[in-house]
């Protein structure tokens, strides 16, 4: 198949511009964004700088984005996204500096992932072996499976705009040692997770469960640890106040109280945050939608039933 | 002042677990490592890790005899003791690491079957087992605070009156070359694979502690064991996990017949490696194959037992065989896999003769561990989840070993020359001017040239020409340009220097084949298909002395297990 493959190009040593170019390729059907690059850089332009290994999506060199979304260059074919005679753009990981082309320093990323005292922690360490469940180590092989590729931290929502929340890759590898029955740190552990950039700084995108290319869904191990920790208690935190006024909201009156979601979560007599979001809401209000808070928060027509199906699911959760 | 009492050349698993334990033996130690730790081949591992832990028809014993067995008796015997005894602790260590091991019904640690062994020995993480240890590795560096150069690339080994002081190398990062030096120095550096095309290695594994040893005057032992692995993909030679097998899938022919019946009535498709690889390329070259390959079928295994135990070999058939395992066999063949070969060493770890009378050496202050060394556990074949274990009991005694030694050797400077010269020889290779010869095109003729004539079967005549190929291929080598002249991750750069490597390596696995006349484990010469105890019942050895290549040969040790006839 022939394709025009649009890559970015930045070389400080020439310019601080970023740039792009173009690559015309003809290559089998069977062929990998990975492939296809490697095939650029041997004997086209030698000077092409990516990261790449195993060429088996297992050593977690080659995450890039691939118009527009961060994948394994490795383990996604090129007719799978470009047609025949079609372009592709291949830019290197966001929310990351770019040190060449398609080459990232992940400094930040494992600066993080230290932060998390990412190593099993026992009180005691038995003579032999820890007992556990098989079904527990199973459970764990979904985030074990993380390859620390960087795809998730690429294209985090919430990373964008908030540098220091601690990010998808880093708490799912925190999640691995939550739910590890040898660990016995998991209080500590939740605890960290329950401060400022923490679980309840995840925005709930999905996009790190759509980017990861090996199952983790670092999203779902997030909320398993929001659940963990309202579950011991933990309820008095802006994130938690926030489900909890969320769940109010919806289930009196069918839909959302924004006003007094904002209220509640950060705290009705934190006037300091009230006052900050001042600006917002007349942005919205400017915009024509600004809802109405209670008491002038009307209820659905019908809400009764959706009182009942958040009646439903907490009885099928008990 | 030496940076470091040990610096560790590789962050793979051997790497990783000798600088843990040189941290705990209380060593100043540094890894120093192309890639990211994690990013090292040791991920690649999939079907598990060996040990004779308990369970009533397993022992040591019958670890080591499998060992030696499917070594066909050129493993070192006292190496191999070594190993397997150690074998059971070291994955209780590991557990307690943090490892997550299947379990049994107890919730203690379980097993599968694996190849050439007598007993389920094989402790595993489903198909992922390589990975689960190598990132848990990585968390206890991260708890010890090791330090490690990353992405540093190290282009040769500083040698001072015979004794290893340290590496020159380049920070990919930033284009700086440095000198950094120490009073030991461990390779843990990985294979040789991509000197093959194809090959299931990643493409990092190029060879680079086994040609900066070998420059530096080390002795290589057994370079022309190299082991294909029975189950690879036809296009890309990716690997599938030897665990399929070890779960009970079948190898078919193109009739659908399970062929390794004949071959090896009693152990089937859980023979060892080189007997399977050879059973599928007979029947592909007798015509019962389909476009060069044979089938591995888990079909029977059923769904819930391959997503939970071969969920990694299921995405891999699927993204690049574009097969689903669940509903059909996919095609498969023998490929490059793994070198049974490497630095000599003594069980020790140590790449020097300590006896000075044994008639090898290689510059004291140096030793190896993993895939790059041969302390001879493999000797001709090596068995499946025998290799992992290698590299964490070898990679432990290395860090202890070279702790040890490290403190024996009173501090020094080394002269500033070594650097200069260094950056010297670097000048004159990016000075060269384009002559139209690419690093790729000479990588995959050396490549192409050692799949053909030192694979599966091989011969005189083959073997000569590969020789003589590789020599034509050096001396066009030493003319290569580098294209590339920036500093910035100069990935032109590296792979060059990676093909020098290459090429000095190809050129003794060739000449080490050639020497040995006989067959033996993975060495089958089609013209000459007897094993030949009495005359060949030693290691072969490659040296570069003044500049030339030299071969010899060395004794095996024996301890308790004569040879016999090696049937599965």
């Amino acid at each position: 198949m022939q394709a025009k493959v649009k890559v970015q190009r930045y070389d400080p040593e020439k310019s601080a511009e970023i740039t792009f170019q173009d690559y015309e390729v003809e290559v089998p059907n069977h062929f990998t964004v990975l492939d296809t690059l490697v095939k650029i850089r041997e004997e086209v332009d030698p000077s092409l700088a990516l990261r790449c290994s195993c060429r088996a999506a297992i050593c977690g060199s080659c995450a890039m984005r691939v118009d527009d979304q961060a994948r394994l260059a490795c383990n996604t074919r090129l007719a799978s996204v470009v047609e025949d005679g079609g372009e592709v753009k291949i830019e290197p990981m966001g929310n990351q500096n770019v040190v060449k082309d398609l080459v990232v320093d992940l400094k930040l990323f494992w600066d993080k992932v230290r932060d998390i005292e990412p190593y099993l922690q026992p009180d005691v360490v038995p003579e032999e072996e820890f007992i556990a469940s098989n079904e527990s180590m199973l459970n764990l092989l979904t985030p074990m499976g993380c390859i620390m590729c960087g795809a998730c931290v690429s294209d985090c929502t919430a990373l964008e705009v908030d540098k220091s929340f601690i990010g998808p890759a880093a708490l799912a590898k925190t999640y691995r040692f939550v739910a590890d029955p040898r660990d016995d740190k998991t209080d500590h552990r939740l605890g960290k997770m329950n401060s400022a950039g923490g679980v309840w700084d995840c925005t709930r995108c999905y996009m790190c469960v759509e980017v990861c290319p090996k199952g983790v869904a670092p999203m779902d191990r997030i909320m398993q640890m929001r659940d963990s920790l309202m579950e011991s208690g933990v309820t008095n935190t802006p994130g938690a106040r926030h489900v909890k006024s969320f769940e109010h909201s919806v289930s009196n009156s069918g839909w959302l109280d924004e006003t007094m979601l904002a209220v509640d979560s950060w705290g009705k007599f934190n006037l300091p945050k009230l006052v900050g979001n001042l600006p917002l809401a007349f942005r919205v209000l400017r915009r024509g939608k600004f809802p109405l808070p209670a008491p002038f928060h009307h209820k659905v027509p019908g809400n009764k039933n959706i009182k009942r199906i958040f009646e439903r699911i907490s009885n099928a959760k008990d | 002042m030496a940076d470091h009492d040990v610096l560790v050349l590789g962050a793979g698993l051997a790497g990783m677990r000798a600088a843990i334990s040189a941290h705990r033996a209380g060593a100043n130690v540094a890894m120093i490592s192309k890639v990211h730790p994690v990013r090292s081949h040791s991920n690649a591992a999939q079907g598990g890790i060996n040990a004779a832990l308990r369970g009533t028809d397993d022992s040591v014993d019958s670890h080591v005899f499998d060992t030696v067995k499917g070594s066909d008796y050129l493993g070192d015997q006292d190496a191999i003791e070594y190993m397997c005894i150690e074998a059971p602790a070291e994955i209780i260590s590991l557990e307690h690491m943090g490892v997550i091991f299947s379990r049994d019904e107890e919730g203690r640690l379980g097993t599968r079957a694996f190849g050439g062994a007598s007993s389920a020995r094989t402790f595993f993480v489903a198909d992922i087992t390589g990975q689960a240890i190598l990132h848990v590795m990585y968390e206890q560096i991260i708890k010890a605070g090791v330090s490690s150069y990353e992405e540093w690339f190290v282009t040769e080994l500083i040698i001072e009156d015979g004794q290893c002081r340290g590496v020159i190398a380049i920070e990919m990062l930033s284009g700086e070359t440095r000198a950094i030096t120490a009073k030991a120095v461990i390779i843990a550096a990985g294979g040789v694979g991509r000197a093959f095309e194809p090959s299931t290695n990643a493409l990092i594994c190029t060879g680079d502690g086994l040609a900066l040893a070998y420059r530096a005057g080390a002795t290589l032992l057994d370079m022309e064991m190299i082991q294909y692995h029975p189950t690879t993909l036809a296009g890309n030679g990716v690997l599938l996990s030897e665990a399929a097998r070890g779960e009970g899938a079948y190898l078919l022919n193109s009739k659908g017949e399970r062929f390794m019946e004949h071959y090896a009535p009693k152990m089937k498709e859980l023979a060892s490696r080189d007997v399977v690889s050879r059973s599928e390329a007979t029947e592909i070259e007798e015509g019962r194959g389909v476009d060069g390959c044979v089938f591995l079928d888990i079909r029977h295994l059923g769904r819930e037992a391959i997503l939970t135990k071969l969920g990694y070999i299921h995405e891999v058939a699927r993204d690049y065989a574009g097969v689903d395992v669940i509903n059909e066999p996919v095609p498969i063949r023998p490929g490059q896999h793994y070198i049974m070969g490497g630095i000599k060493t003594d069980v020790d770890t140590r790449a020097w003769d300590v006896t000075g009378t044994a008639g090898w050496g290689g510059p004291t202050g140096l030793f190896a561990a993993g895939e790059t060394a041969c302390v001879s556990v493999h000797g001709g074949n090596r068995l499946g989840a025998n290799s992992l274990l290698e590299t964490v009991v070898f990679g432990k005694r290395a860090g202890e070993v070279a702790t040890e030694y490290a403190r024996s050797i009173s501090d020094f400077k080394v002269s500033e020359s070594h650097l200069k010269d260094a950056k010297k020889r670097m000048k004159e290779v990016a000075d060269r001017k384009d002559n139209g010869l690419m690093t790729a095109a000479m990588r995959l003729e050396m490549g192409q040239t050692m799949n053909e004539h030192l694979a599966v079967f091989r011969n005189e005549e083959g073997m000569q020409s590969a020789l003589a190929e590789i020599r034509a291929i050096k001396e066009r080598y030493s003319t290569l340009p580098i294209h590339h002249k920036g500093s910035i991750y100069n990935t032109d750069l590296i792979f060059h220097t990676e093909l020098g490597y290459m090429l000095d390596v190809a050129e003794t696995i060739a000449a080490s084949g050639l020497l040995r006349k006989e067959s033996r484990g993975a060495h089958f010469r089609k013209d000459i298909p007897d094993r030949n105890d009495e005359e060949w019942l030693k290691h072969t050895t490659a040296r570069l002395v003044n500049g030339v290549l030299e071969v010899g040969t060395l004794p095996v040790t024996m301890t308790r297990w004569e040879p016999q006839a090696r049937v599965y």
